[in-house]
């Protein structure tokens, strides 16, 4: 088992690599999603905001 | 008009695409999850070591699969740029520069993990060659699309500009594919061929194989995902967002 993380001594260049893929295909999909929810809401508030202004 | 052109045209509709996206997108992570999961598997603990670089060549099981995804997301960002700027239509707007964030995410660990692999193997972490300097330019279109994107407060006006950089952009991704052969260069040339015979060895094609079907997929559901979120908010003041939205409530 140990001689698998080591991975022929090269155990830091290798799992750097797989960690940094896994880490950007989560990052490629969280980021947005909390960007994207920020913005909706935003432009939701800006709405009711000309909604309420345009209202009687 | 004929079945497939009206889905198309369909599609162009947003609260069509709207749930048209949301149907899909967790059938493309459904896909790629798993198929990511096996390649890496198969990559770090069932292929058998290189008979010269040992295990550092494991570094091959993600870094080429994220290269061909740079090259690939960027193809897909022109056509889609190519659709919207002679055709106008808006859903290739959102579609193209939503490919520009992922896109630059596949180059930067490209990037990344040639680095981690060119330092054991050639000595160094970075050399000016052909291959890795021409990937370096397409990380920088990649930003330059989205920074322009992003710099015009008019929203369409700046899709335009940024899909017309994307479509100037697109030459450097030939330069990016045959740079290794027109130059002499520390990057190896490929040595998988879909036609003709690849010289690499048959047991490290199925952790490959696995790997680029599940970026595919990854690429797909995240390319939906964004586009759904972005087309939402472009379109926030029309009625079926403020329909289908439970924000409004708030």
């Amino acid at each position: 088992m140990s001689e698998f993380f080591a991975m022929g001594g090269y155990a830091f260049y290798v799992w750097t690599s797989y960690a940094l893929f896994v880490l950007m295909l989560i990052l490629d999909v969280v980021l947005p999603q909390l960007g994207a929810r920020r913005a909706l809401k935003e432009a939701m508030r800006r709405q009711q905001r000309v909604a309420a202004r345009s209202k009687p | 008009m004929n079945r497939l052109l009206l889905w198309f045209h369909q599609l162009g509709s947003p609260p069509n695409f709207h749930a048209f996206a949301g149907r899909w997108i967790p059938w493309c992570f459904g896909v790629a999850v798993p198929l990511i999961a096996l390649g890496i598997y198969l990559g770090l603990a069932v292929v058998p070591p290189d008979y010269q670089q040992g295990d550092s060549y494991r570094i091959l099981f993600v870094h080429v699969p994220s290269a061909w995804m740079s090259l690939f997301i960027y193809a897909a960002m022109t056509v889609n740029a190519f659709i919207a700027l002679v055709w106008r239509i808006k859903l290739s707007e959102h579609l193209a520069m939503a490919c520009a964030p992922i896109g630059a995410w596949f180059t930067a660990v490209t990037l990344a993990t040639g680095s981690l692999w060119g330092k054991p193997m050639w000595g160094t972490w970075w050399t000016w060659d052909a291959r890795l300097t021409s990937e370096l330019v397409l990380l920088f279109l990649y930003l330059g699309v989205m920074g322009l994107y992003n710099a015009i407060d008019e929203r369409r006006a700046a899709a335009r500009a940024a899909c017309f950089l994307a479509l100037i952009g697109s030459v450097n991704i030939p330069i990016v594919h045959y740079s290794v052969e027109w130059w002499n260069t520390l990057h190896q040339g490929s040595t998988i061929r879909v036609f003709g015979k690849s010289s690499m060895d048959p047991s490290m094609l199925p952790p490959l194989l696995a790997m680029v079907i599940g970026t595919k997929a990854w690429f797909i559901g995240s390319l939906l995902a964004r586009t759904r979120a972005a087309q939402l908010v472009a379109e926030s003041g029309k009625e079926w967002v403020q329909r289908l939205n439970p924000v409004r409530a708030s």
